[in-house]
């Protein structure tokens, strides 16, 4: 818009700086008027701005730091009480100790994958696609973004995709079926181990056939291919052949025999068999077929029992427990880096294309590879921009409180506690603590100075 | 991708061929490694709004990838249900009571205060403005209590202008911060041409500054939009019950998260579809507007 447009206004516009100090003034030459009206107008621009700010975040701050000398009630004078119990008090000391831990990991994860993931994004054609899905999650509130990660941390892998994944790879790896309710149907043929093995009391050799009958197995902890026995219980062993079946003893809808491989009963696929020796050294190993069925080809003459080892009978692979107080902190940072390494992506991916070409291109013509050139050049010449997203996530993380207080479940919020939540549980929540309150919303703000000084020099150094 | 076999002559080039499929080769895996990173960005929201889609008793049995078998079972009664619901509806409207307001009263005031700091002279203008930079960075937690309290005794305390007045007291620093220099960056003749046409600063403002300073403008009105609009922790303090926006409704429900699932769901995507869809409107100032703010 031209500037000449200024002296035509379309409607009669409202004068705040008109209305200036009394005309009867003589006493000052009009010169000091014009000053003194300057002044004016600005203060009248101001206003506002200087209220809000005067009265909302300066008194705020005196206010706190005052309160914060007081006790709980905000009557007896205490000193600097407030401040050694925050660091008496196991609560707080807890959240002291997870905001360090989000401090140190949370910026520099950030950091690293943000710069990671700008150099890659650099060699493919649809970089803005990238870095538009990586940058949404900033759009969204902690809360919903909370809710969405509660969904992914579900504890039950039927409903949480992140332990569905999970227990899918550990399957995939460990192919074993536990059955953790099974027990032997006839204790004194199989004898619990201390480590919740079962041994066969009977010693065996080389051309026997021993069967080992189960009960307590609910069909659904069977698997589905489970065969039924009893034709693999008639098999006759070779000569040095030591064999038999692993099998329900326990026919659905009754009629079985016990001890017996009765037609309906299945055998139990996937159960690990040990052949011990008399020194009680397991010397051979095997796994059940999908009739239950079991063979030791070649064992040489002696006796032998046979051991189910204690990991037949261990609970089946349940996933990671996300949300339990050993991981929530960990689980937060990954749903913080999920928010926000969009943000990273674009501001270092803006840094790398305004970074020079030649300089890259001399580089590669002296025959440095991919790796050097990321070393000994993007990364120097990033410096500043890596240090912009290192500090503001520092500052970021500081604060977090809004992404604890929504994915933490109420009996876990303890331990993934930071200063932030702390602060508001002892003011607000519960707490009624508004001593050690302020306190805590002091320490914030020392936390925060350095930045708030980095802030000044930087704006000081720019208007130089 | 355009490959390049045409450069390396299949003549001579038995070495060139090998680099040449290696690079092609470690171009893939990067192209790859960056899909399996974007799908892995997509799926959490994406799973959560599928979840929104399939019946309570479903979600309860099993995974949100089980209804991508089930097609049928999906449905957007969970939505239905949510707009019956007169305490999230409710919630939405104070949610855009408190944002709409919040943005425009900080762009105003930080406008008129930006065009003082950058164009008016005045005794102290650079340790005033020096004093608001050093306010960027302050937390909101130190304001909770004493703002509290002042509410309290003037009866704001639990109202959506409460809330509305904390957010542009909070969100005043880096307004004013941003578009001072934004300002300051109009050529100072412009400022003076106009001066010296008689007009007066108010006329200045309106008809020059503002025009020019859209760009700013946008992306500040947006960036502080978004923040307002997804606060939980402020209206967590400063809305009672009738006041409150859809955060603090929501977030009430989460106490039986695996129960609540089927108005958490629907309830989260009612929040995040307004920033979302401001997202792809405005990507650019969206943008701008983020990387401005995070000096805060």
């Amino acid at each position: 818009m031209p500037a000449t447009t200024v002296q035509a206004p379309a409607r009669p516009a409202p004068q705040p700086g008109g209305a200036g100090p009394g005309a009867g003034d003589h006493r000052n030459s009009p010169r000091r008027r014009a000053a003194r009206r300057r002044r004016l107008i600005a203060l009248l621009f101001l206003l506002p701005a200087l209220l809000l700010l005067g009265a909302l975040v300066a008194y705020p701050i005196l206010f706190t730091v005052g309160r914060s000398l007081f006790d709980a009630s905000g009557t007896r004078f205490v000193g600097v009480e407030n401040y050694a119990e925050m660091f008496r008090d196991p609560a707080t000391l807890k959240a002291i100790r997870n905001t360090t831990i989000w401090v140190v990991v949370a910026p520099l994860l950030l950091t690293g994958l943000g710069l990671i993931l700008a150099v890659l994004t650099e060699k493919i054609r649809w970089a803005t696609a990238f870095k538009l899905v990586l940058f949404m999650p900033m759009a969204i509130s902690f809360l919903a973004a909370g809710i969405i990660f509660r969904v992914v941390y579900e504890q039950d892998p039927d409903r949480g995709v992140l332990n569905a994944v999970a227990v899918g790879v550990h399957n995939a790896f460990d192919d074993s079926a536990g059955y953790p309710t099974a027990r032997p149907k006839d204790s004194t043929a199989l004898a619990k181990g201390s480590d919740g093995s079962y041994t066969t009391k009977d010693k065996a050799s080389p051309g026997n056939t021993v069967n080992l009958g189960l009960v307590g197995v609910p069909p659904k902890d069977l698997p589905k291919d489970a065969k039924p026995a009893h034709k693999a219980a008639a098999v006759k062993p070779g000569g040095s052949e030591l064999r038999g079946v692993a099998w329900v003893d326990f026919t659905l809808g009754g009629g079985g025999k016990s001890g017996q491989v009765d037609p309906k009963e299945k055998g139990l696929p996937k159960l690990v068999v040990e052949a011990v020796d008399s020194h009680g050294k397991a010397v051979a190993e095997t796994t059940t077929a999908s009739d239950g069925s079991y063979s030791f080809g070649k064992l040489p003459a002696g006796d032998y029992s046979l051991r189910l080892p204690a990991k037949n009978f261990a609970e089946p692979y349940g996933g990671v427990e996300w949300l339990g107080p050993a991981l929530i902190t960990p689980a937060i940072i990954g749903a913080y880096l999920w928010i926000w390494t969009g943000f990273a992506l674009v501001l270092i991916g803006a840094g790398l294309s305004a970074m020079p070409r030649d300089v890259i291109e001399a580089a590669k013509i002296d025959g440095a590879n991919e790796w050097q050139i990321f070393r000994r050049i993007t990364v120097p010449l990033l410096a500043p921009v890596l240090g912009v997203v290192f500090v503001t996530q520092v500052i970021n993380v500081m604060k977090v409180f809004d992404l604890v207080f929504v994915i933490a479940p109420g009996p876990v919020q303890q331990d993934a506690n930071v200063l932030a939540l702390q602060m508001w549980l002892v003011s607000f929540g519960g707490g009624n603590n508004q001593g050690l309150g302020s306190a805590l919303g002091v320490l914030l703000l020392l936390l925060v100075v350095p930045a708030m000084i980095f802030n000044i020099r930087r704006f000081r150094r720019s208007q130089s | 991708m355009t490959a390049l076999p045409s450069t390396a002559s299949p003549k001579n080039g038995g070495p060139r061929r090998v680099t040449w499929l290696l690079r092609q080769l470690s171009r893939s895996v990067v192209q790859l490694g960056l899909v399996v990173v974007g799908l892995l960005w997509l799926t959490p929201a994406f799973g959560l709004f599928i979840g929104s889609l399939r019946p309570d008793e479903d979600n309860a049995a099993t995974g949100w990838w089980k209804g991508l078998t089930n097609p049928g079972s999906l449905s957007f009664d969970s939505y239905t249900a949510l707009l019956d619901n007169s305490g999230m509806v409710d919630a939405f409207w104070n949610t855009v009571l408190i944002s709409v307001p919040a943005t425009v009263a900080v762009v105003v005031i930080a406008a008129l205060a930006g065009y003082a700091f950058a164009w008016l002279e005045f005794p102290g203008r650079d340790w005033i403005f020096l004093i608001v930079v050093g306010m960027l960075v302050v937390p909101v937690q130190v304001g909770l209590l004493p703002v509290a309290k002042m509410f309290g005794a003037v009866g704001l305390f639990g109202t959506i202008p409460g809330v509305v007045l904390f957010h542009v007291a909070y969100g005043l620093p880096f307004a004013v911060f941003l578009l001072r220099n934004y300002f300051a960056e109009i050529p100072r003749e412009m400022l003076e041409a106009a001066r010296m046409d008689g007009g007066s600063e108010w006329r200045i403002f309106l008809r020059l500054v503002l025009p020019l300073g859209r760009p700013a403008i946008a992306s500040l009105a947006i960036f502080q939009f978004l923040w307002v609009w997804n606060d939980m922790l402020v209206s967590l303090i400063f809305a009672d019950s009738q006041a409150q926006p859809l955060t603090v409704a929501l977030q009430s429900e989460m106490r039986q998260f695996g129960s609540n699932i089927g108005v958490l769901a629907p309830g989260a995507f009612l929040s995040l579809i307004v920033p979302v869809a401001v997202f792809f409107a405005f990507q650019r100032h969206f943008v701008q507007g983020v990387m401005a703010g995070s000096v805060k």
